[in-house]
Formats: C-alpha cells, structure tokens, sequence
C-alpha cells in the first residue's frame, strides 16, 4: 500500500500550486471581470472556458427537505472536460446539489425540487425523464468507498451486467481498461477475483472510481472521495482526478481546500444553500470576490 | 461496606455473576439432553434375565425397576416378565421382601417376536413339518442356526407386500377409475382393452398372492416349543421370531453385537406392534422431509413479505400496523394454526383441489384431508413471522451506501435488491430459517390436524412416479413421542422408545440446523465477513 510512486509524485507535484508567479498572472485577467463579481450567482469563468461547451447547467435551482429550504436559487455551470470543487461548510448544501446532478435525491423521501439542471440539451428534471439512463451518464464517487462484497472484477463490471451486458470478453475488457483508467490494474491484475473488501482505503476507493468509469458516463460526480483516505491514497486519487479530465466532466465536493485548489479548475463557495460565488479556482483563492468567500478560505470562518 | 461497593463499582462481581448462569444454564441443557440420551441409548442393551422364588410361584426376568419402603407400603421390585399373550401384562410388581435369591439360568431366552411383545422362557424343542427336530440345549443352536434363513423369507415376504403389491394395487385402481370415466362415454372397444389389461393384472396378482402364501407356509413350517418359567408352554413359529437373546449366556462382544442390531433396527425399520417396538425410520424420515418442504415453502414466503415491508411499502401506519400483526403471529398458539390449516387448507383448498383435479377418485379424497403438503404449509405460516422479522432486520443491515453505489450505477431498484442487496442479507435470511426450522421441527399440536398419523402405511417420497407425494399422510418424531407415550396400549414398555424417539427429534434438529449454520458460514466467507 506505501507506494514509492505517490510519494514521488508528492514531492514533484506538477499541480497547479498557488505560486506567486502564478498567482500574479491569473490576477492579470482576474482585475477585469470585477464587474460579474458583484453579483455573486452568476458563473464566473475566463473566456476560453466560457468558450468550451457547458457540460452542465443549473438554472434557479430550489431543493426542499419538507418545509426546510436546503439549496436557494442556485444557478451554476459546468465546463465540458474541466474539474469543478464545491466547497463550503459543512450543511451548506453543496452535497445536496451533487446529489441532484444525477437525481439521487429522488430517493429520500419528501423532497421538492423547483428549477432545472440541464445535461448537455436535456432538462434532466423533466417529466418522463429515465433516471436509469442519466445516472448511467453521470456516475458517482461516494465520500466512504462503498465496494460491493463482490469479488474486484464483478465490481467493476456490475454496471454493464446490470445493462445486459454478459458478454465475457466484452466485460474483460471493460474491466481491464477502466481499472487502468483508475491507476488501479497493475495492483489487482492478479487478483481479480478476490474479493473487493480485501483492498485498501485507498485502493477500494479507486475501485469504485473504475466501477464508475466502466459504464463509460460523460460526467463523474465525487463526494468528497478523500475524506476517509490517508495522504498518500489521497495524492493518488487527486492524480487521477486530474488523468480523468481529459476524457470526463468531474464535479467534485471537498472540504479540504488544499485539495480544491490542486485539482479544480473552477471552484464554487457555498453557504446556507446559497451559491455565493464561483470562479477559476486560481482566482477564488487568490481574489475572492466576497467577503464570506474570503473569510472561509482563510478560515475565519464562524 | 465501601470496599463491597467499591467492587460493585468495577463490576468484577457481574462478571461472576453471568459466567455463574451461563455455567447454570449449560449444566440444565448438558443435562437434559444427557438424561435423554442415557435413559434411551441404555434400552438396547441386553439386560440379565433373573430368576427368583416368590410364594405365589417362580418369576423370571429383567429387573426394571425399584421402588423403597412407603410408610405402610413395603420395598418392591419391578420385573419384566414379557409373554404378554400368556400373564396379560408385560410387568410385574414384587414386595422385594418375598423374593429368595436371584438366579442367572444360562439358558433362560428373551425372544423378540412379531406379537404380543417379548418372550422370557426357555426353548424346549424345535420341530419341523410336525417331526421333533432337536430338544434341549440341542434346539437352542438348532434354531439359532435356522434363525437367519427365515428372517431372509420374512423380509422377502414384506419387500413383496410393500413393492409389487402395492405397485399392482395402484395400477389396479388407475383402470378402476379409467374405467369409471370410459362407462361414461360408452366406448366399447376400449373397455374392453381396459377389462383385458385389468384380467392381466388381476393374474400377475393372484400369482403373486399365491407364491406369497407359499413363503409364509414355509416360514410357518418351523415351529419353537417354548416354555415359561411357571411351566406353561407355548408354539411359536420360527418365522415371527425376530431376535433371540440369551442374555445371560452372553459375553460384552455378543450383548454389543444385539445392541448395535437392536439400534440399527430401531433407526432404519418400520414401527411394529402399534409403534412399541421396531424401528422408527418413517417418523425420522417423515420430520425431515416435513422441514424442509416447510423450508423451501417459508424462506420465499418470508423473503419476499420482508422485502416488500421493508423496500418498497411506504413506511406510514398501515405498514407498522401489518409490522405488529406479523409479529403478533409469532405468539398464536400453534394448534390456533392447526385449527386453521384444517379448515382453510386440508378442507377448502385440498377440497376444492379434489373437485378439479382429481374428482375421478371422489368420494376418496386425495389433496381434502390430511398430508405433508398441508402440514408443512400449515408450519410454514407458523414460523413465517420469524422468517420475516430475521430477513427485515438483514435488509436493514445492509448498508445504505452500497444500495446507493448500485443505484448511481444506473441500476433499478429491483436490481439493486436482487443483485446487491439480497446476497448480502442471506446470511441474516438464514438466521431466520435456522431459528424457523428449530420452532417447526418441535411442534406437533398443528400436525396432528393437518396430517401426521400413528402410522403411515407409505412415505412421502418413494419409488413410484412422481415421487414426491404431498398428498400423503406422515409419520412425526414428535407425535410419535406423545402417540407411544401417551396413546400406547403399553406404555410402560414403550417408556425407552419415548426417550429414543426425544433423542433422536433433537438430533435431527441439531443436525438439520448444522446444515444452515454451515451454508450461513460459507456464504458469509463469501461475503468477506461485512455483514452481521
């Protein structure tokens, strides 16, 4: 499990690190965009990834846990591959937003959504919509990795099966490559049918990250996916965050701002269920445009 | 005073305490089954045949029993005399007082026999076709010699009359009601092919009857003379003897060779003499079969109930009403069920079932009265709340992440219980069937209603197509138990094969319930140990 590779990779972190030099240059073009600062809820993006197709887009989104108002007038954007972190305090709505990317609210109980989320050109809140097929387009990373007590390869392949999918050489296949999308293959190629809870922390959670990239979805939703993981499974994933950008949408929620910061492109502050603001991650972090933004990232929060 | 509370306070005397019952309540079922297992494992053997003097004449038989000075009441000792055809009653009570000093007569012979329970005597002679063969001692190894030869005859007799005779008889009763059909249709050419098929068998029938009758005569050829202590004689032929023990006349070897044949007997014959003697393998068989038809009928029954309370019903007050009322169930009396599953199963369902399906042997019913289908489903409502209770706490168990990763994967609800949610409840569902199987197998008050008989003259499974046969009626361990201890003509004779019979009902649970605690295990090797 000590693996000399994440340790390296910890020290020659090609990450973007807010370095002065940086820093100074995002500032630049930062400066010109105070005017869509001001106000807070909408998107703030560059122009070149205002330029890249919106993967996803939140437009007056209201979610009710019975009379308790749990995300107010949210309206966000995300780019096609891009990483977005939410981050907030705890209870500020951000995993509750998470969960309505790919509807799995619907599955609590007295729950009321006004608004619309719309994936690529379909308002995923629209009636008749197939929640089967849209999670099948956005898949999830849960906060505690939550393996099946299967054996490594059925996990992985569980998705296509539950599809129909039975084809053996189809499924060896699938598995193979989505545990090498994971960074994952060259761990369990030999043990493919132990069985998953046998792994580590860290490992059963990039399990479940191959799990969900086997269904070949257009965006993966993670929940803070390092929060249970020791430092180096957690510099691992965050590697893997940024492999898995070249092909998929990532919107990930942390609480760890560090981890926002090396991974995300674009970051979102929440609180109260409010968005307060969003931006490119170099920028939130460098230049809030709110107070509040300022105060939780130098943690003079509450 | 404070140090004592001081050790109240470290709990070291609760430690004490509950390793106190714990050893308390091992030691009562340690006991228990001990007590059961000595009083009926110690039946089989050979006990010594005594013979002493009293005024009223000469006694001779095992010591069964002793009973001290009552006040007014003196010491007395209770004999088994046996030859129950010739005093009237097996046992015998004595003022020890009375009695001169015990004798072992080496040629003193107990001899199982077909009827009337044992006979305690000795052999005088052994006659052939009428014509003295051998007197003495000389008869003794005679008829020990001949002894195998007629059991053969004897069993090949039965094997005929339960076999062939019993497969003609079934044939003959299919053209019967074939026939009964064809007259009303009034086609002559085929009752005519039926008479012909019936005249044929009726044929291969009295053949068999009469070759059947020549094995009898044959094994009735050989003929014991035996006689009594007290001097009264008796003909016994050679063929109703089943054992001949002379007890006293043998060595550990030989008294262990009669135990492991009486215990062989026991477990694998048929009950003879209204089940006090013989074995008990159709009750044995009849317990099994009962249980795991209740199995495969309670686990669905249960598993799909809780899936359905537990997943899919929307939790309000209709579903904890019907949470309560399931588990309410749980405490109805079990002949409440036995009333139930006699009225609602053998007579409406069985009855109806007979109205269509087999309404060409009515009046006879086939699914209307009693049988192991009924009393197994009858048993599976009795145990279903446990069931249900067990597989709904396993369901509840299961984390809620992994249903969530499944659903997020894009899988249905159904999917997700059937493909995830189910394999890791199982070990908690056979939980359910283990504790299931432990109430079911014991209880005996619904059975008695629903199908269990003192005697079922065919098993519930056999050779003859289709092999199961739910319709019939069957033995039980447990009503086999109160039926010899209770109901019996000869209790007192039959008090060892209660013990057995106990005995033998617990090893059967046990050993029933190993086998789900094994499938529980491997399952949850299986599983990697995640789940309770």
């Amino acid at each position: 499990m000590m693996n000399p590779g994440a340790i390296d990779m910890e020290i020659d972190d090609p990450r973007p690190v807010p370095e002065p030099t940086l820093l100074h240059a995002s500032l630049d073009g930062a400066a010109k965009r105070v005017g869509i600062f001001s106000q807070p809820d909408l998107p703030l993006t560059d122009p070149s990834v205002l330029s890249a197709p919106t993967m996803l887009k939140v437009e007056r989104l209201n979610l009710f846990y019975g009379e308790k108002q749990a995300l107010d007038d949210i309206n966000l954007q995300v780019a096609r591959n891009s990483v977005t972190s939410f981050i907030g305090p705890s209870g500020c709505g951000k995993s509750t937003l998470l969960r309505c990317l790919n509807r799995m609210n619907d599955l609590i109980d007295d729950v009321r959504i006004q608004g619309r989320v719309m994936m690529g050109d379909t308002d995923i809140y629209a009636p008749g919509t197939d929640v089967i097929a849209l999670r099948k387009r956005a898949g999830m990373v849960f906060q505690k990795s939550n393996p099946f007590p299967k054996s490594i390869f059925e996990n992985v392949a569980y998705g296509l099966r539950i599809q129909g999918q039975g084809d053996r050489v189809v499924l060896e296949e699938a598995v193979e490559r989505s545990l090498k999308g994971a960074g994952l293959w060259e761990e369990v190629k030999d043990r493919l049918k132990d069985s998953a809870q046998g792994l580590s922390g860290g490992q059963q959670q990039r399990l479940c990250i191959a799990r969900a990239l086997a269904v070949r979805p257009e965006i993966i939703l993670m929940d803070e996916p390092c929060s249970a993981l020791d430092p180096i499974a957690t510099a691992r994933v965050e590697e893997l965050i940024l492999e898995l950008k070249r092909e998929f949408t990532i919107v990930i929620v942390t609480h760890n701002m560090q981890q926002a910061a090396r991974v995300s492109d674009h970051t979102a502050f929440f609180w109260m269920g409010k968005l307060i603001e969003t931006g490119l991650t170099e920028k939130l972090f460098t230049n809030p445009g709110h107070r509040m933004t300022e105060d939780y990232i130098t943690g003079r929060f509450g | 005073m404070s140090r004592l509370a001081e050790r109240f306070r470290q709990g070291g005397v609760f430690v004490w305490l509950s390793a106190t019952v714990l050893a308390f309540c091992l030691a009562m079922i340690i006991g228990l089954v001990g007590y059961i297992a000595a009083k009926g494992m110690g039946y089989f053997w050979p006990s010594p045949l005594v013979q002493v003097q009293t005024p009223d004449g000469p006694i001779l038989g095992e010591i069964t029993g002793q009973q001290p000075t009552h006040g007014e009441e003196p010491a007395k000792t209770q004999f088994r005399v046996g030859n129950r055809d010739i005093y009237g009653q097996d046992f015998r009570w004595v003022p020890t007082a009375d009695l001169s000093a015990p004798e072992f007569p080496k040629d003193a012979l107990l001899i199982e026999r077909l009827e009337y329970g044992p006979f305690i005597g000795r052999i005088v002679s052994l006659s052939h076709d009428g014509q003295p063969v051998a007197t003495g001692p000389a008869a003794i190894t005679e008829a020990a010699s001949r002894l195998p030869e007629t059991l053969r005859i004897r069993r090949h007799i039965q094997s005929i009359e339960k076999g062939q005779v019993g497969d003609l008889n079934r044939r003959i009763e299919r053209i019967r009601l074939a026939r009964r059909k064809l007259e009303e249709g009034r086609d002559a050419s085929a009752l005519q092919a039926l008479d012909a098929k019936a005249a044929a068998l009726q044929t291969t029938y009295d053949e068999l009857q009469t070759s059947l009758e020549q094995s009898r005569s044959e094994s009735k050829a050989w003929i014991l003379g035996l006689q009594t202590v007290d001097g009264q004689t008796r003909d016994l032929p050679l063929g109703s003897v089943v054992r001949m023990v002379p007890a006293n006349a043998m060595n550990r070897f030989d008294k262990l060779g009669v135990y492991l044949s009486r215990l062989w007997e026991f477990l694998a014959d048929d009950p003879r003499e209204s089940n006090t003697e013989g074995g008990i393998f159709p009750a044995i068989f009849g317990t099994v079969m009962m249980v795991l038809v209740m199995s495969v009928l309670v686990v669905p029954l249960g598993v799909i109930t809780a899936l359905y309370l537990r997943e899919y019903a929307r939790q309000g007050w209709v579903v904890r009403a019907v949470r309560v009322a399931v588990n309410n169930l749980a405490g109805v009396p079990s002949i409440v069920f036995g009333v139930f599953g006699l009225g609602f199963f053998v007579y409406s369902l069985g009855g109806t079932i007979d109205q269509l399906f087999f309404s060409d042997s009515l009046p006879t019913p086939t699914y209307g009265t009693g049988g192991i289908l009924w009393a197994s489903l009858t048993l599976s409502l009795l145990t279903v709340p446990v069931v249900v209770v067990a597989t709904e706490e396993a369901l509840g168990a299961v984390p809620r992440s992994q249903r969530e990763a499944s659903l997020a994967m894009g899988a249905t609800k159904w999917q997700t219980l059937w493909n995830i949610v189910l394999p890791s409840a199982t070990p908690g569902i056979l939980t359910g069937l283990i504790l299931a199987i432990a109430r079911g197998a014991g209880e005996v008050a619904p059975l008695m209603l629903t199908g269990v008989v003192k005697l079922a003259p065919s098993m519930p499974l056999d050779g003859t197509f289709p092999f199961f046969h739910l319709d019939r009626k069957f033995m039980h361990l447990g009503f086999h138990i109160y039926d010899v201890g209770f109901q019996s003509p000869n209790s007192e004779a039959a008090k060892p094969m209660v013990f057995m019979a106990s005995f033998l009902l617990l090893l059967v649970v046990v050993i029933l319930n190993l086998f789900a605690l094994n499938l529980r295990r491997k399952l949850r090797e299986r599983l990697g140990g995640s789940t309770f």
